[in-house]
């Protein structure tokens, strides 16, 4: 529908210039995001797509009015939004349904809240719940029902008061894939047919077939700090269908703006964590031993022997975002693979881990993780310095603390300790929350 | 969809009275009496109470036992007021939170003769009539029971999922509507449980809070407790049996009219539901949904509720924020905090004076060598505890059916108040030359030890069946079983068990140290003896010399013991 909207509509919403930011406990700051500016027009669906960690959720809260930012100004229809606005509705990843209500009772919840005279709020509620596909549903409880039944409710409490912008945080990323797909389809086809009383939706989301298949133009993301990277308008005609050579195309082409190497130079202030791998700075994403070796061993067989497309991997290891890029990236810290334009290819140490059996695998990758993950190597380093050879867990941490945010810390330290106790460089005591050289026997 | 096609619930209905409408109307009649007929004692006057002598006979009990049933709930709801109003409090406000939860850490290990302080205040509020002692008489069922629900309300209210109170704040519900629509709900199933606890509670003390002695004034209001009181005073074993039956029936009706009803209902707010977990049933509550009597009642109060979540006013399309005034910032928190601090030093100066006229200081060295006296006895009792109902309850707890009827029997023995076996210990005593030292401890832990037991019981039943299977495909027997398998299994739940039965335990010190029967008193050393005698001399300086200490003690080894072993048990043991 976006071709038949005209572009010269007011905007709904604008977001101008925002950041937002977390004063750490050494008066540093942590940015989340920065300098953000898009706009809604009326009859767009617009997508924020970006890892975990590049603030999409964040921005999400402040354009609902539940987290203002730090800087820059978030407007609907003209009015600056401070707090929750009446015509901004929310869908939520968990759904956040009041399990103690019935159906009709959560959908009645945000009309109850706005005083609407009962008979006006029944009639309204059966309305949207009618519309949703919930008929026969009207007095069952939350838990009797579904993940996609509970999310249909999520939908007809948002729909029902009748708000201009619905705002949808990963809406479908808790259901299965198949029931995802239905209720994305008929979520598309209300849209199409111009049933939904909504003027523009906002999804964030990290599952790039997702956002190809329902937004009329995707925002980018960056992580640390989140930023707008790039724009992408999607004009396909829907129903889109996924095999469809130009949705293809199009997927190849986000796949390569999310592998672009980060554009411009760190600025003064931000330590470290813009270049990955260059100090114990770095922000380590969790992606356990088991699924890194599998990637290895993925890329090197047949058909991609040792250069593979990273949308062909996701879909065929069923892989979203939030896991085949962490993993990714880490191979490409570790120097078995490098990643460029969507594509993924082994280096000679990437290949020779995918023939070696499991000792020689540990050896590769113990040599690596040393090398190459300065963090790994300055714990191991610390623990032959001392003579009692261990090192209490919160001397690291309070370390990272310098560079990262607490939950980015607690993070790092968590996959460190896998890669490490897997390669055998390190072991690590959770009960006395200790690093050591010594391998239990 | 056609408004024929809703389904029956959703309808409104004409009122056509049925089957259920016939009972409830009964039951609702029924109480309207009752409560009419306790309150008929409440405007005499004091002389004409003590004109009237306790009966010990069956039949008066009846009697008795309404009045101490409606003392119960009357506490009870104002447990409940406490409850929302001193939690809510603590857990919105940031700078109440620093003063009140500490402040309820405290008032929880205050034994309830402590309180008895307070009575006389509320003695002089109706001079020469029955209605002060009545309050002083709720007053003191209700420090039984409050803190633990306040407890539990604050953490509920602390842990409401983001995503969920975000959805109530996108909504824009009013602050009236978010506390009935998602606190209240939220917090209700754990708040129910510790409300049965509170009821437990406040019948272990029922003799404390009905005979209440302090120096020479003695109020024996009619009551259950009372009359146990005099049972005791009389050395009669027959009426002792009675107050038992009495108890049990009125535990029961509790039971069945009040908790089993929430326990049911409070299952729909659970947000999920564990495989193979049936809902809990009740009669009751079946009663009351299929009652249109109730219906229309519920429905009325329902609306006045509504009528209290209208917004406050009509909002244009951005609601405006408010703004942070100047006393949101540090600016504040300086002064809160400093005003805090002056009142601190303040009543530490106060006390410290009222103590100090009276009692020497080597008295507080002697009172601290009596503590420590007790806290030998709690930690050797909750040990021998622990050996014995670790084993039953995770032979219980493995068994569902046994563990459906174990349940309500501890939850009625961890009601009965010490005072019903006083007779039984002191002839021991008396007859074997015992040193009550030693063989009057067991009474300290006769209420509490069932805490451990119904953790435990729960602990053995939520390991899930995978493990258990687990266990046997690995051929786990005897010893190893319960090293590798059972014990780390219920240990979180295990702890639990053992912080309230610890508690407890320093709580019924006061009744457990000194024990009558007739006229033959056997006392045993100890900070409850201690607070004990300062109650019935009248002591006020002593008995807050003795209540801080022992606060201390409680507080301190929570602190330093309890608390440390919480966490251990939760980072280690729990799976996720």
């Amino acid at each position: 529908m976006n071709a038949a909207t005209p572009l010269n509509l007011a905007p709904l919403l604008d977001v101008q210039g925002v950041n937002k930011s977390f004063r750490k406990p050494d008066g540093d700051e942590l940015v989340v995001l920065e300098n953000v500016n898009l706009t809604l027009r009326p009859g767009e669906i617009v997508g924020l797509l970006g890892r975990s960690g590049s603030g999409k959720s964040t921005l999400l809260r402040s354009i609902a009015g539940l987290d203002p930012p730090t800087g820059g100004v978030v407007s609907y229809l003209g009015h600056p939004v401070l707090a929750p606005a009446a015509g901004i509705a929310m869908v939520f990843q968990s759904f956040a349904l009041f399990p103690w209500l019935t159906v009709l009772e959560n959908v009645q919840v945000g009309l109850e809240a706005l005083g609407t005279p009962e008979a006006e709020m029944r009639a309204r509620a059966i309305k949207a719940i009618d519309l949703i596909g919930l008929d026969g549903f009207e007095s069952a409880y939350p838990r009797e029902l579904s993940g996609g039944m509970r999310q249909r409710v999520g939908f007809a409490r948002a729909l029902v008061v009748h708000p201009n912008i619905l705002l949808m945080d990963e809406p479908f990323s808790a259901l299965d894939i198949l029931t995802a797909e239905t209720l994305r389809t008929d979520f598309l086809e209300l849209w199409g047919e111009g049933q939904l009383p909504i003027k523009a939706v906002l999804l964030v989301t990290h599952n790039i077939e997702e956002a190809v298949q329902m937004c009329d133009r995707l925002l980018i993301f960056s992580t640390h700090p989140g930023r707008v990277v790039s724009e992408i308008p999607i004009d396909l005609p829907h129903p889109r269908h996924t095999q469809d050579p130009r949705f293809r195309a199009l997927i190849d082409r986000v796949y390569v703006e999310m592998t672009a190497r980060p554009r411009g130079e760190a600025r003064p202030g931000v330590k470290g964590e813009r270049f990955p791998g260059t100090g114990i700075g770095t922000v380590l994403n969790h992606v356990s031993s088991t699924i890194l070796t599998g990637l290895i061993e993925t890329v090197n067989e047949p058909p991609y022997l040792g250069k593979a497309d990273l949308p062909a991997i996701a879909e065929e290891q069923h892989l979203e975002v939030d896991d085949l890029f962490p993993a990714a990236e880490a191979l490409q810290l570790l120097r078995f693979a490098e990643v460029e334009g969507g594509d993924m290819r082994l280096t000679e140490a990437g290949s020779q881990f995918a023939r070696g059996d499991i000792d020689e695998r540990k050896k590769l990758f113990a040599r690596h993780l040393i090398t190459y993950v300065p963090l790994a190597a300055h714990i191991r380093r610390v623990l032959d310095e001392r003579a009692s050879h261990t090192a209490p867990k919160s001397r690291f941490f309070d370390e990272l603390e310098d560079y990262m945010a607490e939950d980015a810390a607690e993070q790092t330290l968590r996959t460190i300790i896998s890669w490490g106790r897997y390669a055998e460089v390190f072991a690590y005591d959770d009960n006395r929350q200790a690093f050591s050289l010594e391998n239990p026997v | 969809m056609r408004v024929d096609r809703l389904p029956i619930a959703v309808l409104r209905e004409r009122y056509v009275p049925g089957r259920w409408d016939v009972l409830a109307f009964i039951l609702v009649v029924a109480f309207f009496i009752y409560c009419a007929e306790a309150a008929r004692g409440l405007t005499g006057s004091l002389e004409h109470l003590e004109a009237t002598p306790i009966s010990l006979s069956p039949w008066a009990l009846i009697g008795y036992a309404a009045r101490t049933g409606l003392r119960m709930l009357i506490a009870l709801g104002f447990s409940l007021l406490f409850t929302f109003t001193y939690a809510t409090l603590a857990a919105k406000s940031r700078r109440a939170e620093v003063l009140l939860v500490p402040l309820l850490d405290f008032l929880q290990s205050v034994p309830i003769l402590s309180f008895s302080i307070v009575t006389l205040f509320f003695l002089q509020l109706t001079p020469g009539r029955v209605a002060g002692a009545e309050m002083a008489a709720i007053f003191l069922i209700f420090t039984s029971q409050a803190w633990n629900m306040a407890f539990s309300f604050y953490h509920s209210l602390r842990s409401i999922p983001d995503e969920m109170s975000e959805a109530a704040r996108n909504f824009q519900f009013s602050p009236w509507m978010r506390f009935w629509r998602l606190e209240v709900p939220f917090a209700m199933p754990p708040l129910i449980w510790n409300m049965m606890m509170s009821m437990s509670g406040g019948w272990f003390f029922v003799v404390a809070s009905e005979a209440m002695s302090i120096g020479n004034t003695t109020l024996t209001l009619p009551g259950v407790g009372s009359y146990i009181a005099l049972a005791n005073d009389q050395r009669n074993y027959g009426a002792i049996g009675w107050a038992v039956v009495a108890m049990f029936v009125v535990i029961l009706i509790f039971d069945q009219l009040l908790f089993r009803p929430l326990i049911a209902s409070a299952d729909w707010f659970r947000l999920e539901q564990e495989a193979g977990q049936t809902a809990d049933q009740s009669w009751a509550l079946t009663m009351m949904r299929r009652s249109r009597l109730i219906g229309l009642i519920g429905r009325a109060f329902a609306k006045m509720l509504r009528a209290g979540m209208k917004p406050a006013g009509a909002s244009g399309p951005v609601a405006a924020a408010r703004l942070p005034s100047r006393w949101d910032g540090p600016l504040g928190d300086y002064a809160w905090y400093g005003a805090l601090l002056l009142i601190g030093l303040l009543a530490l100066w106060r006390t410290a004076t009222f103590v100090h006229g009276d009692v020497p200081v080597g008295e507080i060295g002697r009172v601290v060598l009596l503590g420590f006296i007790t806290l030998v006895r709690v930690a050797v009792l909750i040990a021998l505890a622990s050996l014995i109902w670790v084993p039953i309850g995770v032979w219980v707890g493995t068994r569902p059916r046994v563990a459906s009827i174990v349940q309500p029997v501890a939850q009625f023995l961890a009601a009965f108040p010490t005072n019903l076996f006083f007779g039984f210990v002191v002839s021991a005593v008396v007859l074997f030359h015992l040193t009550p030292d030693i063989w009057l401890s067991p009474l300290m832990i006769l209420g509490t030890q069932w805490y451990i037991l119904f953790n435990v019981i729960v602990g053995a039943s939520a390991i899930s069946p995978d493990l258990r299977n687990a266990g046997k495909n690995l051929g786990l027997r005897g010893w190893l079983w319960w090293k590798r398998l059972a014990l780390p299994a219920i240990f979180p739940f295990y702890v639990t068990g053992a912080i309230t039965a610890a508690g407890g335990s320093w709580n019924a010190s006061v009744a457990a140290e000194v024990v009558s029967w007739g006229r033959e008193t056997v006392t045993a050393h100890g900070l409850g003896a201690y607070i004990h005698a300062a109650t019935d001399a009248a002591d006020f300086q002593r008995i807050v010399l003795g209540t801080v200490v022992l606060s201390v003690f409680v507080v301190t080894v929570n602190r330093i013991f309890w608390r440390p072993l919480y966490a251990r048990a939760e980072r280690k043991y729990r799976m996720s």
